[in-house]
């Protein structure tokens, strides 16, 4: 597939501090790529280098096959996590003041804004100025503004924060429609659920250096460990799970059930395979549930994070 | 570049939206005008009491030289002795008792008049009384000596000695006065609207760091853009607010005067003695100079005013804006306040202390080259004959210096933004620049 933005061995160094240490990473076009790390790894850097904000010390930045140049910020939606707006100025004034820095004419900004202000349902709020907006409606206002220009690159760090659930949800499926429609995402959040749900691809920064990079589920194939979560009925509960323990490693695990059965975590050699494993607890008993424990994004942030 | 404009409409709408900049624009005039027709019907009151003074003059040699003003009148009083006119004085309610005593000779009696009042008399008053005392004993004191007054007069000759240029062109004492007016205005001038709208250009460049709206910007407009387009806009925000200024205080006041009736180059009484005393040479004095500012070089003055005056302004607005570049808050910009004015207060002491003691001296053309002294010191000195090539020298360097700054206080911006809530230290600045 066709990459959208490359990131070549990317370095930044302020004063003694380096804030990036020959980071690459490769977004391909149309899929959402989540950029994560605890804070202060050097997201935010590498956000910043991307929209010219500042610049790289060595490597460099390819978007859509040319190299960076002043141009090209008007392919580029960035909704940065320290955000706000004039908040002195009218909502509808604003937004076209921004939409025609990022080069849009005042006539297209303003038929693309009545768009999302009637998508949205803001529409009312044109003539109110930003201080007497709450701060999730700012939040949405700041959203629009994002994305008006249709840029083919969207950069969001942190999204979601002060939205609401309902409104979160709302600007989730926004940013799912938009690549659909056929924009790349990148997106920076601490939000694992939301990971987990939308990105096709995520790199993990750690104190300066790109510690994981690769498509989500073959990360999470990459970090499964054979282990299942079964449910099982037997006559005798506690010679079963004795028997169990000499066999496997064995974790207690807890699940919604109607039955009374025993439940566990269990990890299983390699040499058996999960067939054999169902062969051998059907024979001990009635098996009521038999679940693959795949790794969640959090799991595997967690665990990269601390191996380092 | 093509942002420039856009950012210059909005910073100029934004300020001049902005209800206490509207609220200030109408006011400030409105409070001018009120405090001058305040002080001006306060004075008037002042000039309507009229002092009655009682002159007991026993010497009789001075009956007929008090003459009444409508401010001041003199009651001769005749056929009493001093005791009855201080008791008479009392009752009566005069402002005081003026008491020549007959004595043998002038000497004696100078020492011997005497001024009854119930307080310390005013100072303007007795100043006035002794002169014209003092003039009459001196003729009576030359007569006796034998010389006549009206012989002292005619020998009399003024000494006031012709001034030439060696290249023939003729300077006047007046001339140097008008030259150093206009410097001095134009100075002036520029310091009042740097001080003004300095600290304007500093909020306005600190707004998108409170606002936090600054990310957004800074990922669209190159911060050299965003500070020039801040520093325009809120420029012409200033001299509309400047322009408003003038012509409302220009209309208040012939309003006002026109209905108080008050005379706004009436000054005090002393002042009108002055003009009455030249009447027939006020028209003189009004050609002369009207000669004088027709020697100026005209032309020369206003196109260098303008560019100066706009040079410097630019420059110490980008100074103001640095400062804004790196601090978070207005509080913070305190340190940053005095190394600012500094030089400008520097550059109208050297322009009223070194330029016109020595308009051409080596201290005045230095500082006349150093863009942050020399809108107000080559302005002054200009008047005076500065050659062309030197004040174009002079323009291009404040120029340069202007983008100069403007570029440093974007550097320093652009890694302000990367340190949010550090408090920067000069050194802290030093090391932004080499980012």
């Amino acid at each position: 597939m066709d990459k959208l933005l490359v990131v070549n061995n990317v370095s930044k160094i302020y004063g003694d501090y380096k804030a990036l240490n020959n980071v690459s990473i490769e977004v391909e076009k149309g899929s959402i790529f989540g950029l994560l790390g605890p804070n202060g790894a050097g997201k935010t850097t590498l956000i910043r280098i991307i929209n010219q904000i500042t610049m790289p010390d060595t490597g460099s930045v390819i978007l859509d096959g040319e190299p960076l140049k002043p141009h090209h910020i008007k392919y580029i939606g960035y909704l940065p996590e320290e955000r706000g707006l004039y908040k002195t100025m009218k909502v509808g004034e604003q937004a076209l003041y921004l939409a025609q820095l990022k080069g849009l004419t005042k006539q297209e900004a303003k038929e693309r804004l009545k768009y999302w202000f009637d998508r949205l349902e803001i529409g009312d709020w044109w003539d109110k100025k930003i201080q007497e907006l709450s701060k999730g409606m700012a939040q949405k206002i700041q959203f629009v503004v994002t994305v008006l220009h249709k840029p083919k690159l969207l950069i969001f760090d942190e999204p979601f924060s002060g939205f609401d659930p309902i409104n979160a949800n709302l600007i989730k499926d926004e940013i799912l429609n938009l690549r659909d429609e056929g924009a790349t995402v990148i997106f920076s959040t601490h939000r694992m659920e939301s990971v987990e749900e939308m990105c096709d691809h995520i790199a993990l920064i750690h104190k300066s250096n790109k510690i994981l990079d690769g498509k989500l589920v073959d990360i999470k194939r990459q970090y499964r460990n054979n282990t299942y979560e079964i449910g099982l009925i037997t006559p005798n509960h506690t010679a079963t799970s004795a028997s169990l323990k000499e066999r496997f490693e064995i974790f207690p695990a807890t699940f919604k059930s109607i039955n009374d059965e025993l439940q566990y975590k269990i990890k299983i050699p390699d040499s058996v395979s999960p067939n054999d494993f169902v062969s051998y607890l059907t024979s001990l008993g009635q098996l009521t549930h038999f679940v693959e424990v795949v790794p969640s994004a959090s799991d595997i942030f967690i665990e990269t994070i601390q191996k380092n | 570049m093509n942002h420039l404009p856009l950012i210059i409409k909005r910073e100029y709408l934004t300020k001049i939206r902005n209800k206490s900049f509207i609220v200030m624009t109408f006011l400030s005039p409105l409070i001018f005008v009120g405090i001058f027709a305040l002080v001006a019907y306060l004075s008037s009151l002042n000039n309507d009491t009229v002092r009655k003074i009682s002159v007991l003059d026993e010497s009789g040699l001075f009956l007929e030289d008090f003459s009444s003003t409508p401010h001041l009148q003199y009651k001769m009083l005749s056929d009493t002795n001093l005791e009855d006119a201080k008791k008479e004085a009392e009752t009566e309610e005069v402002y005081g008792l003026l008491y020549i005593p007959k004595t043998g000779d002038l000497e004696g009696l100078s020492k011997e008049i005497t001024f009854y009042s119930e307080d310390s008399p005013s100072l303007s008053l007795m100043g006035d009384i002794n002169d014209m005392l003092e003039s009459k004993v001196n003729t009576l004191k030359l007569k006796e000596s034998g010389i006549d007054s009206e012989t002292i007069k005619e020998l009399h000759i003024n000494i006031s000695a012709n001034q030439e240029t060696f290249k023939g062109k003729e300077t006047s004492k007046l001339g140097s006065g008008l030259k150093l007016a206009f410097g001095g205005a134009a100075g002036y001038l520029l310091f009042m609207f740097i001080i003004i709208y300095g600290n304007m250009i500093m909020r306005s460049v600190i707004e998108e760091k409170t606002s936090r709206v600054i990310e957004v910007i800074i990922s669209s407009v190159k911060p050299r853009v965003l500070l020039l387009g801040k520093i325009f806009g809120t420029t012409l925000a200033g001299i509309t607010q400047f322009v408003v200024w003038v012509v409302l205080i220009l209309v208040l006041m012939t309003v006002v005067t026109s209905v108080f009736g008050i005379d706004p180059s009436a000054g005090s009484p002393s002042q009108q003695v002055l003009e009455n005393s030249v009447n027939g040479g006020t028209q003189q004095i009004l050609n002369d100079v009207m000669i004088e500012i027709n020697n100026l070089p005209i032309a020369n003055l206003i196109i260098m005013f303008l560019l100066f005056f706009v040079g410097g302004y630019l420059l110490y607005a980008s100074l103001y804006a640095s400062v804004g570049a790196a601090v978070d808050s207005e509080t913070d910009t305190q340190q940053f306040m005095m190394p600012i004015l500094m030089p400008l207060i520097l550059a109208v002491y050297v322009g009223f202390f070194t330029v016109i003691d020595n308009p051409h001296g080596t201290v005045s053309q230095v500082f006349s080259y150093i863009p942050f002294t020399s809108p107000v010191v080559m302005l002054m000195r200009i008047p005076f004959g500065v050659p062309l090539w030197q004040q174009i020298v002079s323009v291009v360097i404040l120029f340069a210096s202007f983008i100069a700054m403007v570029w440093f206080a974007a550097k320093i911006y652009r890694v302000g933004i990367l340190m949010y809530g550090k408090k920067p230290t000069y050194k802290e600045i030093f090391k932004w620049l080499k980012y």
